[in-house]
C-alpha cells in the first residue's frame, strides 16, 4: 500500500526529505519505524518517539490503511 | 485561534487586546526568550519548526484544559517558528481572569504543557560552529538509556522573570517517563 511520511527535524535531516510517499507491507507504525530507520539509519529508537496517523497521536500497533499520512515525532522542545 | 503559530514578531499588543473583558481584574502573561547560552555553549541562532496541523490542535486541547481547570476568563498562545536570535520571543502566553491568582496558576498550565506536548523542535546553533537538536542530539547517542541523565538537561531555569522559563532538564524527564 501507498503512505505518506512526513520528517521533522533531527528525522528530516537524517531522512534527507521532509516528506514522501511509500509503498510499504508494514501493518502498522512500529513496522514502518524499524524499516525506515534501518533504510536511513535514524539514530532516535522508537521508545524515545510518539507518532501520528492523519495528524492525530497514534498508537504504535494501530492498523495503517492506504493513504494515511504518518509522522514520527521526536522529542519536543517547544518554549 | 486560542493557540496559534507566527513566522514574524509576536504581536503582544494584539494579543493582550484579545484578552481584554470587564470581568477582569487580572492580566498575566508569559514570554520565552531565546537564551545566549546552554549548556556552556554559546548559542547565536535558534531555529523553530513545528509539525503545525498537530500542533494547533494539541495547543487548543491545552488552553481549552486550562479554562476548564483554572476560573479564567480568557487564554492565548502563540509560538514562533523560523529563524530567531538572542533576545527574540519564541512564545508569548497570556489569561485574564477575575482575580490574579488563578491568571498565574493557568499561565504556568499552559507554558509547561506546551514545552512536554506539542510537536515544536528547536535547532541551536553555537559560535563553535556546531549546532544541535535541543533534547535530540544527546537522547541519540546513548539510545539503550531508559533513565535521563545529565545530558538531557540543556536548558536551565532562568531566574530572571520573562526569561525562557521552565527547567527544560525537568521536561525532558516528564517527557521521558510518558513514554
Amino acid at each position: 500500500m501507498q503512505l505518506k511520511v512526513q520528517y521533522y527535524a533531527l528525522m528530516r535531516e537524517q531522512a534527507g526529505r521532509s516528506e514522501e510517499w511509500l509503498e510499504t507491507a508494514a501493518a502498522t507504525p512500529q513496522r514502518l519505524y524499524d524499516d525506515l530507520a534501518q533504510r536511513y539509519g535514524f539514530t532516535l529508537t522508537r521508545d524515545q518517539l510518539k507518532v501520528a496517523v492523519n495528524s492525530e497521536f497514534s498508537d504504535w500497533s494501530r492498523p495503517l490503511s492506504a493513504g494515511d499520512a504518518v509522522v514520527f515525532i521526536p522529542p519536543v522542545a517547544g518554549g | 485561534m486560542h493557540f496559534r503559530f507566527t513566522q514574524t514578531a509576536i504581536d503582544t499588543d494584539a494579543a493582550r487586546r484579545e484578552l481584554l473583558d470587564g470581568g477582569a481584574g487580572a492580566f498575566t502573561s508569559f514570554e520565552g526568550w531565546v537564551r545566549d547560552h546552554n549548556e556552556g555553549q554559546e548559542v547565536t541562532l535558534l531555529e523553530y519548526e513545528a509539525f503545525q496541523e498537530l500542533a494547533v490542535k494539541e495547543g487548543a486541547r491545552i488552553v481549552a484544559e486550562a479554562l476548564q481547570r483554572f476560573a479564567v476568563l480568557h487564554a492565548r498562545c502563540i509560538h514562533r517558528v523560523g529563524a530567531l536570535k538572542v533576545s527574540d520571543m519564541a512564545v508569548w502566553v497570556g489569561v485574564s481572569s477575575a482575580h490574579r491568582g488563578e491568571a498565574f496558576d493557568a499561565c504556568r498550565f499552559i507554558i509547561d504543557e506546551v514545552k512536554h506536548r506539542v510537536p515544536i523542535w528547536k535547532k541551536e546553533h553555537y559560535r563553535s560552529g556546531d549546532s544541535g537538536w535541543v533534547n535530540c542530539e544527546r537522547c541519540a547517542a546513548a539510545p539503550s538509556s531508559t533513565a535521563p541523565t545529565q545530558g538531557h538537561h540543556h536548558h536551565g531555569e532562568a531566574a530572571a522573570p520573562g526569561a525562557e522559563a521552565a527547567a527544560l532538564g525537568a521536561e525532558a524527564i516528564a517527557h521521558s517517563a510518558r513514554k
